[in-house]
């Protein structure tokens, strides 16, 4: 299946929040481009990310390794950082690299935006 | 064999490009197999997985070579084997990580063992690459 070439279509700013929106799958393909892209948004120095995962269909170790980085560098910027909207095959990639517990994660975005 | 037993035969080049075509045959094929929809995801993970490693390691980045799968259905167990002729892999270097660690890679092994029910790696009979063969309990 055709994928769109940029993994991020969009980005949203609320305040000094940046909401990442992410589209098609996050593979060995595409995690570099997901990767250089949310370099892009941290250069920004937002004070919370929140990635949107809502229209993510399909994400291997590579997409979590990408979010293991921004994790480790959010930690370094004091910058807060929420996982919102995977679908229950995403969520359960979280699972089973017990990284669950490491992330914010939330069902949908709104409620990533609440806390 | 049995009558509904299945059996799909999908024959790649190592690009990461055609990850996601695979990926959607073999979802079709292991959904139609009667795995819920999570299940399935976890089985699609880890071939694409094992893939990865492939493309990586065996082939080191490479994306003209050849890598064969195959999946079948037969004594109520769903089987996997996957083979590539790259750099023979080193079993006793294939193992999972410290999940306590928390940093970026080093996660499919973990991700294959954790979903599938037997995973085996073995030298090509061809004496070249290596042969994988994972296994995972039909559903009732």
């Amino acid at each position: 299946m055709a994928q769109p070439d940029n993994i991020i279509k969009d980005v949203k700013w609320e305040g000094k929040t940046a909401i990442v929106e992410a589209t098609g799958d996050i593979d060995l393909h595409r995690s570099n481009n997901f990767q250089q892209a949310l370099q892009q948004v941290l250069k920004k120095k937002p004070e919370k990310m929140i990635i949107n995962l809502a229209d993510v269909q399909y994400m291997d170790s590579s997409g979590i390794a990408t979010l293991v980085k921004l994790l480790s560098n959010t930690r370094k910027h004091k910058i807060e950082l929420a996982i919102a909207g995977a679908n229950k095959r995403v969520q359960s990639v979280f699972e089973i690299t017990r990284l669950n517990s490491v992330f914010n994660i939330y069902d949908s975005l709104e409620q990533a935006l609440q806390k | 064999m049995t009558a509904k037993d299945q059996k799909l035969d999908i024959s790649i080049k190592s690009d990461p490009a055609v990850l996601g075509d695979v990926r959607q045959q073999v979802d079709e094929f292991v959904t139609s197999a009667g795995y819920d929809e999570v299940t399935a995801g976890l089985i699609m993970l880890s071939l694409d997985e094992a893939l990865t490693n492939i493309i990586r390691h065996a082939y080191k980045g490479e994306t003209d070579k050849c890598i064969e799968i195959e999946l079948k259905t037969e004594d109520n167990e769903l089987k996997v084997n996957i083979r590539d002729f790259g750099c023979q892999a080193d079993n006793a270097k294939i193992r999972s990580r410290d999940l306590e660690d928390i940093r970026p890679g080093g996660l499919g092994v973990h991700i294959i063992h954790e979903c599938m029910d037997c995973v085996e790696y073995s030298p090509s009979e061809c004496g070249r690459g290596t042969l994988l063969k994972m296994k995972k309990k039909l559903p009732r």
